[in-house]
């Protein structure tokens, strides 16, 4: 029962992990970057939400709305003033760019809030479903049941609309696309709020289940959404929703029946080994070089 | 063509000498006191680890970021050589390269097949289950860190092996050796076309790699009091790469410059040591963006020009 | 009887249900100057990364010199001595043009990475012999005043040559070159008709050309071979490749 139990947990923090790592891919898919600043956009997120919380009084719904739309307009922003000069001019100079900008973010949160944390207020419901041997925390329920859904929106915005098919047509070929009349920068930016907004969620999510916020929560929680995404095949946003809940419950169930200290070492292990075995990733297609 | 050669490097060799002389008067005078002896101390082990990581993302264009990594792995293994089984400094400082070199070789294998994105995050995963088996272990006192490591490192260790690190990677670069390492940067497939061995040789610069940034590792134990892990995660990493990709992909004197421009910026800015990384961070992407940018490129231009690199030619 | 130096047999190769090349039959004799033609796509280049280990085959062999290619890596069949351009130069760019030779002839010197790095006798004794060779492949190209100059700032028809003589350092036996007029005006076509025949005495290589330049694989080519969708429409000398009814049809659609 406890097995199952820490599956649950696994699962639902997963689905966290799954939305940043939704961010990771669409960006990736369609920027060909690997935004290493996603992870400190969604410790803005938290913060944002906080504040609006905290400092404003303001309603639960409304303060997250609002944590979404900074998020995605700092995702655009930064996609326009530091990512977007730099594209196409060689992965190495993109990636030491987003590294600034995650190292920016930090540093600006660590004036303004310091780096002892802020209590995140609770705003679900405490508490726990117990059914036979299980023990299942609303916190959890809900995580799952925000995750899914907000995934679902995007797999039928992708996939039936317009908008989304270009988004499709862009991160397959950007040259084609746009010859197909097809705005490549309008789907980035595009890409680049729907990842962060989505990222805005999960990083509401991390408040709740950790209840404590500091500016360094972005590093590890991107890093390993990164490998969620990578895990699951980069580009593909099911994988990212599988490699994400497939860390979450390989961390879960170290942290129980291992030592929490490797749970770290075992979700980078994962990564190293699928990487090896299957670079593609899960749900990702092989892709055969020209010569 | 020997001649030429040679005399270059003794010259190169004589500018080593006055310079690590006129260093060592004016800190035995005092005039370079004890706070800026150590940061010239930290000068050396950075550039010998920017040097050593200009080899494989520089010359070999195979973009890394575990070098922390194997930096720990050095560090670990010739302080534990030290403090468990007294050996002579210089033979920790041998066997703690030769370790990393050896983790190099053997992570180097299975992962240089991949390229770009991809070998850059699985470096990254490595050097995080080095420093978390690290962590772990008893021998290495784990988080709370490693004391007793005798206090071997001199100015003098560390500016002769910087010179040793930046000699041998000079040497293997200007040798058939280091054309078969960059004609794989430029392009993989044609270098395998023209008869070089692309496993081979990616291994080689990445293990050689490896193997300097352990003997900085073991160079920054024997100075520093308390070994902790926590120095080698990704953060130290994305330095290293930092200083070799602003002093210039490929680019010796670039990336020697570089590593000590970011290290004696940092302490000159000790007194604001809060705004310390938001100037880093800033100062790391507009120099990409200025570097980099078709903007970037036109405002340099406006700039005048000192000296003009490869003639252009035109029929 | 001497064999010949390269022989395929039934080579092919599948990607996914598509036959890119089937059932390819050919020889090639020693200091032969060969040309393959057809229409686009109709496998040229996938034969050429058959030949020098890029692709697996799926079916067939080749031999040369009577050993099997199959299996093994480019760099090995480079070694063994087949050598090749690319359609869409791939020179080393930033690379300078006597360097991206020097590549070439790495086998040429085989001094030790150790020997390197303590620069004994033999480094030096290598690198003089490499970068007189290297000298001597750029003379034959005309391209000897460049030679420290960045491979991407020369010419187009420069790269295409540079490219043929960092070839000829691996000192092949048989040199593959993919459509080297490709992008050439009439003058720069002409040169290079010179150079090739010019490489073929000098070097004794035997060559195996793809081009769409007729006038120039007519003129210098001793046998034709002619690809249409993977497989053999004719095998002849250029006279009678030009009046085969079946390659006209296949470049020019028949009437019907």
């Amino acid at each position: 029962m406890d097995f199952i139990n820490q599956v649950i947990n696994g699962l639902s923090t997963g689905s966290m992990y799954a939305l940043v790592a939704i961010g990771y891919t669409m960006v990736y898919g369609i920027g060909k970057m690997i935004n290493f600043a996603h992870g400190e956009i969604i410790m803005v997120s938290a913060y944002v939400a906080l504040i609006c919380m905290s400092t404003y009084h303001l309603p639960v719904v409304v303060s997250v709305l609002i944590s979404i739309a900074v998020t995605a307009l700092l995702g655009v922003v930064t996609e326009k003033v530091a990512y977007k000069p730099l594209r196409g001019k060689g992965s190495l100079e993109v990636l030491i760019t987003a590294i600034g900008v995650s190292y920016l973010l930090q540093n600006i949160f660590l004036l303004a809030f310091t780096s002892s944390g802020r209590t995140f207020p609770q705003i679900m419901p405490s508490g726990s479903i117990k059914a036979g041997g299980l023990s299942i925390s609303y916190i959890t329920i809900i995580t799952l049941v925000i995750s899914f859904i907000c995934t679902g929106i995007l797999l039928f915005f992708i996939n039936k609309t317009k908008l989304g098919k270009a988004m499709l047509a862009v991160s397959e070929d950007q040259g084609a696309a746009s010859l197909m009349g097809i705005n490549v920068n309008n789907t980035i930016s595009l890409a680049f709020a729907i990842g962060s907004g989505l990222g805005a969620v999960a990083g509401t999510i991390y408040g709740c289940k950790f209840s404590l916020i500091n500016p360094y929560i972005g590093q590890m929680l991107g890093i390993k959404a990164f490998i969620a995404a990578v895990l699951g095949g980069i580009g593909s946003i099911p994988g990212a929703m599988v490699g994400g809940l497939m860390i979450g419950v390989a961390e879960s169930l170290t942290i129980a029946y291992i030592s929490s200290d490797f749970s770290d070492a075992v979700v980078f292990g994962i990564l190293i080994l699928i990487l090896i075995i299957k670079p593609a990733g899960l749900f990702g297609k092989n892709v055969r070089e020209k010569v | 063509m020997k001649k030429k050669l040679v005399r270059k490097l003794v010259m190169q060799l004589v500018a080593f000498v006055v310079i690590f002389i006129v260093l060592t008067l004016l800190m035995n005078t005092g005039v370079i006191n004890t706070f800026w002896a150590g940061i010239l101390l930290l000068c050396g082990i950075n550039v010998t680890l920017a040097v050593s990581l200009n080899l494989a993302t520089g010359y070999l264009g195979q973009l890394t970021l575990g070098h922390a990594g194997f930096m720990a792995v050095g560090a670990y293994v010739s302080a534990l050589c030290s403090i468990y089984l007294n050996l002579p400094f210089a033979l920790t400082l041998i066997l703690g390269a030769l370790s990393a070199g050896l983790v190099g070789l053997l992570i180097g294998i299975p992962i240089l097949r991949l390229k770009g994105d991809y070998l850059c995050i699985i470096t990254l995963a490595f050097n995080e289950i080095i420093r978390v088996i690290i962590v772990n272990l008893k021998i290495t006192n784990g988080a709370k860190g490693l004391i007793g490591t005798p206090n071997d490192t001199t100015f003098a260790w560390v500016f002769w092996l910087m010179a040793l690190t930046i000699f041998v990677v000079y040497s293997i670069v200007n040798s058939r050796h280091g054309r078969a390492i960059i004609a794989i940067r430029e392009d993989d497939t044609a270098s395998e076309l023209s008869g070089i061995n692309n496993v081979y040789y990616k291994i080689l610069a990445f293990a050689i790699s490896a193997l300097f940034a352990g003997l900085a590792g073991g160079l920054y134990s024997h100075y520093i009091g308390v070994l902790v892990p926590k120095y080698f995660d990704y953060n130290k990493s994305v330095e290293i790469l930092v200083m070799v990709v602003l002093g210039g992909m490929g680019n010796l004197p670039g990336s020697i410059i570089a590593a000590l421009v970011l290290t004696i910026l940092p302490s000159l800015l000790m007194s604001f040591s809060q705004y310390r990384m938001l100037v880093y961070a800033i100062v790391l992407i507009a120099a990409m963006l200025l570097k980099h940018s078709d903007a970037g490129i036109a405002l340099r231009a406006k700039l005048p020009k000192f000296h003009r690199k490869n003639k252009e030619v035109t029929e | 009887m001497a064999q010949p130096l390269l022989k395929t047999e039934g080579l092919g190769i599948q990607f996914g249900g598509l036959k890119a090349v089937d059932e390819f039959n050919f020889e090639i004799e020693q200091g032969q100057l060969f040309g393959l033609i057809g229409p686009n796509g109709a496998g040229k280049t996938t034969i050429f990364n058959l030949l020098t280990g890029v692709y697996q085959p799926t079916s067939g062999q080749i031999l040369f010199e009577g050993q099997s290619l199959l299996h093994k890596s480019p760099t090995k069949i480079t070694e063994m001595g087949i050598a090749r351009t690319f359609q869409n130069i791939r020179l080393f760019k930033d690379m300078s043009v006597i360097d991206n030779v020097k590549v070439g002839l790495h086998h040429s010197e085989e001094y030790h990475l150790i020997s390197a790095i303590l620069h004994t006798p033999s480094f030096f004794k290598g690198e003089e012999e490499i970068d007189r060779k290297a000298r001597e492949l750029l003379r034959v190209f005309d391209l000897e005043q460049y030679a420290q100059v960045k491979a991407s700032n020369l010419p187009y028809g420069k790269q295409r040559q540079l490219e043929i003589a960092r070839a000829l350092g691996t000192d092949p036996k048989l040199l593959l070159l993919d459509e080297p007029a490709a992008g050439m005006n009439p003058t720069e076509t002409a040169d290079l008709m010179k150079t090739i025949e010019l490489v073929r005495e000098k070097f004794g290589v035997a060559i195996l050309l793809i081009e769409h330049d007729m006038k120039l694989v007519m003129g210098i080519c001793e046998k034709i071979a002619v690809l249409n969708f993977g497989t053999m429409l004719a095998f002849d000398v250029p006279e009678k490749i030009k009046n085969n009814p079946q390659v006209i049809e296949a470049y020019l659609g028949s009437d019907e």
